[in-house]
């Protein structure tokens, strides 16, 4: 008798251990900073290390306690409101952030389709070649557009030997290459689940509606892509989401005109040293990005039941 | 109807990865590259790998990389598994859809409010910075990659496995162990995998978390890329790719090679009991 209740206690104690290893873990490793920056947000820049004046003094008991809350002030976000640099940095984030999904979409809609209709010997292979370039380093990848895009660089060469262009374009340091590195970095992103929506389809669909005598453009737009939607939505919320926050691409392949939050944070923090308004930053940055994220898990579960 | 792959699609898969490939082989090329122009081909020479070689800060960095994405790696395929294991084998619990959620947020959060938010946990708490918070945020933000990559192969497997091994007495620490473990362990070894290479790939977070002597590669990399594109980075981004290319395909291969013994051994067992 015994010894089954010790086993079961041992059971018990079992379950709570790998629930509470990593559920405590994260907890205080991402949800608790997350109150912090939040705090800290609300506290005023001080010349001191850490360059922020404390919020909270805990040997001041609970006095100190509401006199910090009555402290708290929201003098960052009003900050924010008033330096059109902020609202316009996440404005043109989101809309870098947007266009550059549309264009992965552009360039790995075909790529996806290709693959799930090829021979079915190739395509694990072709699936391994998909996912080795996200094992490579994401700075790597960045980098080596550099030397492409230069006004001296390679693209350049070609065009001006081709005798397309009668001068180097400017692509460097311009929108046009943050898209570029966008769609080339985040492309796996997207062809992943695209793949897998429509490796998924029932060709048959498609027989019939050929035997029916519906032209194949046609065929695509009224049976294909509709089917392939949930991978197209998945996978543009996995290039948008963390497209918005991006801070190496803007920084090492946009220019001086190139407006991206993230970017913003990082010269708030490491030049301005500016604790507290880079932490307000990213709390609006969380509010802006909490919708699509939350949108997303909504979409991953709903796929998840459907699939199950 | 159709037999073999249309233009269309035979013409999409080129374009396609063409477009992921050619920027990186163009890097690998031109490390190779004698000028120290990096666009202008001036013949072939391995002087900028000797040139690594010698530049001593490059190695202490890329070493305290290696340092770093081995202790985090190791320690996130840890908490992953366990947490894959809480995901898929353990049914409800009270907190359940906050831990999925704090499963899934980290891997679409942006990286550049990661940093910013383990920072000032360290500074909060007090913790000098270096070496040791750089591991602790890999770790936090890696063993939720671990984690749905052990999940989707916990997912894919027979469970009366375990039932049986249960039935019979066994007790369940001692289930995972013997016939659990064995059969995740393609999905775990491609999670600590993972695991490594976001930590040794790692700039924003790193940069937020490090203290006083502790560079990590992409660090030292960016700052030498801000100042131009030299050959010499090529050597060393070449070097880097090529390890990653050969760990990737030599597991890939394991992998398929254990799979298919496994259906070898099934199918011999079925023959045997039928």
């Amino acid at each position: 008798m015994e010894a089954i209740g010790s086993d079961k206690v041992k059971a018990r104690l079992g379950r709570l251990f790998v629930i509470g290893v990593p559920f405590v873990w994260l907890l205080v490793l991402f949800l608790a900073p997350f109150f912090i920056v939040f705090k800290i947000s609300l506290s005023e820049v001080a010349v001191s290390i850490p360059p922020y004046a404390p919020t909270f003094d805990w040997s001041a008991g609970w006095d100190g306690f509401v006199e910090t809350i009555s402290g708290f002030s929201f003098a960052n976000y009003v900050w924010l409101t008033e330096d059109d640099l902020y609202w316009r940095s996440y404005l043109s984030s989101v809309m870098i952030a947007g266009t550059a999904t549309l264009l992965t979409l552009l360039v790995g809609y075909p790529l996806a389709y290709g693959m799930a209709r090829s021979p079915k010997a190739w395509r694990p292979t072709l699936l391994m070649l998909v996912i080795l370039p996200f094992w490579t380093s994401f700075l790597i990848r960045v980098y080596a557009w550099i030397g492409i895009l230069k006004n001296e660089g390679l693209l350049n060469q070609l065009l001006l030997t081709i005798g397309v262009i009668n001068e180097p374009l400017i692509i460097l340091n311009t929108n046009t290459a943050v898209y570029i590195g966008i769609v080339y970095s985040y492309l796996p992103f997207l062809v992943l689940p695209l793949y897998a929506s429509l490796e998924k389809m029932d060709e048959s669909l498609l027989e019939a509606a050929q035997d029916l005598g519906c032209p194949p453009w046609k065929a695509f737009w009224t049976i294909t892509f509709p089917l392939s939607l949930p991978g197209v939505i998945a996978g543009s919320f996995l290039v948008f989401i963390p497209a918005v926050g991006e801070f190496v691409i803007p920084d090492l392949l946009g220019g001086s005109e190139t407006l991206m939050i993230g970017k913003t944070l990082w010269m708030e923090f490491f030049n301005n040293r500016d604790w507290p308004v880079s932490s307000a930053v990213a709390v609006v940055l969380l509010l802006i990005l909490v919708v699509p994220i939350v949108l997303f898990q909504h979409h991953q579960h709903k796929a998840a039941e459907k699939a199950a | 109807m159709r037999t073999g792959p249309s233009w269309f699609n035979i013409t999409s898969i080129v374009l396609g990865f063409a477009f992921l490939y050619l920027p990186i082989l163009i890097l690998v090329v031109f490390s190779f590259n004698e000028s120290r122009l990096v666009t202008v081909w001036g013949g072939f020479s391995t002087k900028w790998y000797g040139e690594l070689m010698r530049n001593q800060q490059l190695l202490e960095s890329a070493f305290v990389s290696l340092r770093v994405a081995f202790l985090s790696a190791t320690a996130a395929t840890v908490l992953g598994t366990m947490a894959a294991l809480v995901l898929v084998r353990i049914g409800r619990f009270r907190g359940r859809t906050l831990f999925s959620g704090m499963i899934y947020a980290p891997l679409v959060m942006p990286e550049i409010i990661l940093g910013l938010s383990f920072l000032l946990l360290f500074v909060a708490i007090d913790q000098p910075r270096g070496f040791w918070t750089i591991i602790i945020s890999h770790t936090t933000f890696a063993m939720c990659f671990v984690a749905v990559v052990v999940q989707s192969r916990l997912v894919g497997f027979d469970q009366s496995l375990e039932e049986a091994a249960q039935d019979l007495g066994c007790p369940p620490a001692r289930t995972f162990f013997v016939i659990t473990l064995p059969l995740i362990l393609p999905g775990v070894i491609a999670g600590w995998m993972l695991a490594f290479t976001l930590s040794l790939d790692d700039l924003v977070i790193s940069s937020f978390t490090t203290g006083p002597g502790a560079t990590t590669l992409p660090m030292k990399i960016y700052s030498q890329v801000r100042l131009g594109v030299t050959p010499e980075i090529n050597a060393a981004c070449t070097i880097l790719v090529g390890i990653v290319t050969v760990a990737v395909v030599i597991a890939s291969l394991a992998t398929r090679r254990q799979e298919m013994q496994r259906e070898r051994d099934e199918r011999r067992a079925a023959a045997a009991t039928g």
